[in-house]
């Protein structure tokens, strides 16, 4: 078990009822939870394998692929869905030459498209890095991104 | 310290703050500020009243709920009325401490309005500008006035009064006086508060446990969010007050992980709560303890049921379970257990902090006190309001929101979220109480108002919220899992030209179907949005279907772009921005799309510069009209 996951759990008693704490907090120090990650929380928690499994996938949080230095999260609410959210992402994706849910190769940017941040008045928003970008048309997009484009 | 003197204390700070011989400055700083640039705007502020060698307060509020007008700055000096200004750039900024604080000539072009604090003004009073005066702020009373982080500012403004009234009381009279205010579940059905209580209160159990919703998984909504950035030990006091009343001696704050500040700001007021002894054991010294937690909601709509909320809580996968038993009798690891929402709870820290009859003052006859909603889409004054229970929706949109703008005709309003329906402009009359709006199919919901416009496609937003419902369904049932996935294709069908005229039928038979037979909350109201579209905007379902057009310019397989030769002075930059290379034309000439090329992206209608506005997108496509003609 690496250093910064015994760290992790030193903060936890160790009872199922963490399992969703725990797996947020991995998450949260190393980017994405890994397979080893996994199997070190279900040993930690002293629950099958499975049940780290069934929970971290149900939750739209959790992801299994480490995330871009820059991430960016769409905003696919219905303020932004009706002000234009889609012709948004279709740019996003033009700019950084990835798609939704992917990250780019050198890993310096990712798309995830999430419900709802709750900007819904400076439709249509993104979080660029946990800063969140408002009223955002294609040029916007593209003034945001140029840097990224080679 | 004694309580007393701790509020005492709290006055005086409060007192030399708004009659402070220095200025004082406050900026809204909750996401909707930060995302305009209020933390320039403070900084600029910090930097230019040092430079210029001026003592004043700077302070950090929440929203005041004009998310349009952000970066919105408040001003208090001496002998001026509290006066606040809106849309404040760096440059703005530098103005006000150097124009107004130290010449005394005001910013007029950006003053909203005032709140006359008795010194007289001929400025407009800011609860009389338009966009404030139908409103009334209970719950948001403090939001945008007072600075969250600091407890005494709550303290000064009533706070924590009905915590220290109802320790006094018994747990049946707080009831009543619930009962007496007529308050009503601010998450959705509206289930009287005092009742859900009375069974939590009355049920068995060693320890019983209190849940506060805050997992605002609506898309469209941010009533929540609001509140805990800008006033959270509102929540805090009314999660108090009923944990009294029910006998629970823990506490949750189940709140999104989305919302960073708010977690931020909930934490510090538990912590600071916990320190004047208003949290923890024998609270001011009395025999009731209370331990307040917060877990992160992990990104989950169907955790907003109560019982996948219950079973978030407990570390497993959010699935609802069947009810009975409720939860006010087996929830959290079968204890009694009540769930409120967010604005339920600071709703009873306002009937507390005043009185039943108070509160009662406001709303319909069924329909008690305020709701908070989030004013969004397409309507000119974006934000959060709060209204009386009663208000016709036509107020809300047209007297608070200003109407739809840049000309466009209004179409339907949008509430309760993916659960709720789609109201359109001939039932704008309705008052928004919670029996009207579930005559016309819809529900109050948590409080997003979503505007739509001519341009927005009703069959396009009915599939949204049947992708969102299918994706967020928990899979436990069938019919919502497999139910919500045949309404999907269907509609995915229609706005991509394939459907069939049957298929509106057969999606209203399989709603109802799914409406009856699903588990929880999440099935039981998946099928509204698209009931709704279909019973008030039939045609556009027709127009789909038989004439295969989308008359809103939305769905893109029933669309076309075309360039206006009079307009195209062939200037070439939609040529060379094409990504399919169907722009064809030299530079100079009046260039054309081949539709059988073009993929609707939209990039040279974004790209062609607005003088010339040369391409515009037509319902239908092309050869289908030229056909017509013939």
């Amino acid at each position: 078990m690496s250093t910064a996951l015994s760290k992790v759990f030193s903060e936890f008693e160790g009872k199922t009822e963490e399992l969703i704490p725990v797996l947020q907090k991995v998450q949260e120090v190393n980017g994405f939870l890994a397979e080893s990650s996994m199997t070190d929380i279900a040993k930690f928690l002293k629950v099958p394998l499975s049940k780290v499994y069934g929970a971290a996938t149900f939750y739209a949080q959790f992801r299994f692929k480490p995330k871009g230095k820059n991430h960016i999260m769409l905003c696919r609410g219905t303020a932004c869905h009706v002000k234009g959210a889609p012709r948004i992402l279709e740019e996003i994706e033009t700019q950084l030459g990835i798609k939704e849910g992917e990250t780019s190769v050198d890993l310096e940017y990712s798309i995830e498209s999430v419900a709802c941040i709750g900007a819904c008045s400076l439709a249509p928003c993104a979080m660029v890095n946990n800063k969140v970008e408002a009223n955002l048309t294609p040029q916007k997009v593209e003034k945001i991104f140029s840097k990224a484009k080679k | 310290m004694d309580i007393n003197q701790v509020i005492d204390n709290a006055n005086v700070e409060w007192d030399k703050l708004i009659k402070s011989k220095i200025p004082t400055i406050l900026v809204g700083n909750a996401t909707c500020g930060r995302s305009a640039g209020s933390q320039e705007v403070i900084d600029t502020l910090k930097e230019e009243t040092k430079k210029q060698g001026l003592n004043c307060n700077i302070l950090e509020t929440g929203c005041i709920g004009m998310c349009y007008l952000e970066p919105i700055v408040c001003i208090y000096k001496q002998g001026y009325p509290l006066t606040f200004y809106s849309n404040i750039g760096k440059q703005d900024a530098i103005d006000l401490v150097n124009s107004y604080l130290i010449n005394d000539k005001n910013l007029d072009e950006k003053i909203i309005g005032v709140i006359n604090n008795g010194v007289k003004s001929d400025l407009p009073d800011l609860y009389n500008i338009p966009v404030m005066k139908p409103q009334v702020r209970l719950v948001l009373q403090n939001c945008g006035i007072i600075d969250p982080t600091n407890l005494n500012h709550y303290l000064a403004n009533k706070g924590y009064i009905g915590v220290q009234k109802i320790l006094n009381y018994t747990p049946e009279q707080i009831i009543e006086e619930v009962k007496e205010s007529g308050l009503r579940g601010r998450g959705g059905a509206g289930f009287p508060t005092w009742r859900k209580w009375t069974f939590c209160k009355e049920a068995k159990g060693d320890k019983k446990y209190l849940i506060c919703n805050a997992d605002e998984g609506d898309p469209g909504a941010f009533m929540n969010r609001s509140l805990l950035e800008g006033d959270p030990h509102s929540l805090l006091e009314g999660m108090i007050i009923a944990a009294y009343a029910i006998g629970a001696d823990t506490g949750y704050v189940y709140c999104r992980a989305e919302y960073p500040l708010a977690l931020v700001r909930l934490k510090l007021a538990i912590q600071q709560a916990t320190e004047k002894n208003l949290i923890g054991d024998n609270i001011l010294g009395s025999n009731f303890s209370f331990h307040i937690k917060i877990k992160e909601g992990a990104g989950a709509f169907v955790c907003g049921e109560e019982t996948a909320l219950i079973a978030s809580i407990e570390g497993e996968r959010g699935m609802p379970r069947p009810r009975p038993p409720f939860p006010a009798v087996s929830g959290l690891w079968k204890k009694p257990t009540i769930i409120n929402n967010v604005d339920t709870l600071a709703s009873v820290a306002r009937i507390f902090q005043n009185d039943a009859k108070w509160f009662s003052q406001y709303g319909t006859e069924k329909s008690k006190g305020t709701k908070t909603f989030a004013l969004v889409g397409k309507v000119k004054n974006t934000g959060l309001i709060e209204v009386p229970l009663g208000i016709s929706l036509k107020e809300i949109i047209f007297d608070i929101g200003g109407g739809v703008p840049n000309g466009k005709k209004f179409k339907a309003v949008q509430t309760g979220g993916p659960s709720g329906g789609c109201v359109p402009a001939e039932l704008l009359d309705i008052p928004v109480d919670y029996e009207s709006l579930a005559k016309v199919g819809t529900i109050m919901g948590s409080g997003g108002l979503v505007v739509m416009d001519e341009d927005t496609c009703m069959v396009d937003v009915a599939r949204y919220f049947l992708d969102f419902a299918q994706k967020e369904s928990c899979g436990e049932c069938a019919p919502c899992r497999l139910g919500t996935k045949q309404m999907l294709d269907i509609l995915e069908d229609i706005t991509s030209g394939k459907g069939q005229i049957e298929d509106i039928d057969l999606l209203e038979r399989l709603g109802n179907g799914i409406k009856k037979g699903s588990l929880c909350g999440l099935g039981q109201t998946a099928p509204n949005p698209v009931l709704t579209t279909i019973r008030y905007f039939r045609n556009e379902y027709e127009d789909h279907i038989l004439h295969k057009k989308c008359t809103s310019r939305v769905c893109k397989d029933l669309i076309y772009y075309d360039i206006i030769p009079e307009k195209c002075t062939g200037c070439h930059i939609c040529f060379k921005s094409c990504p399919v290379k169907a722009i064809s034309g030299d530079p100079k000439n009046t260039h054309f799309i081949n539709q059988d090329l073009c993929i609707k992206c939209g990039i040279c209608k974004d790209k062609c510069p607005t003088k010339f506005n040369a391409i515009e997108v037509y319902p239908g496509s092309k050869i289908m009209e030229g056909q017509d003609n013939e």
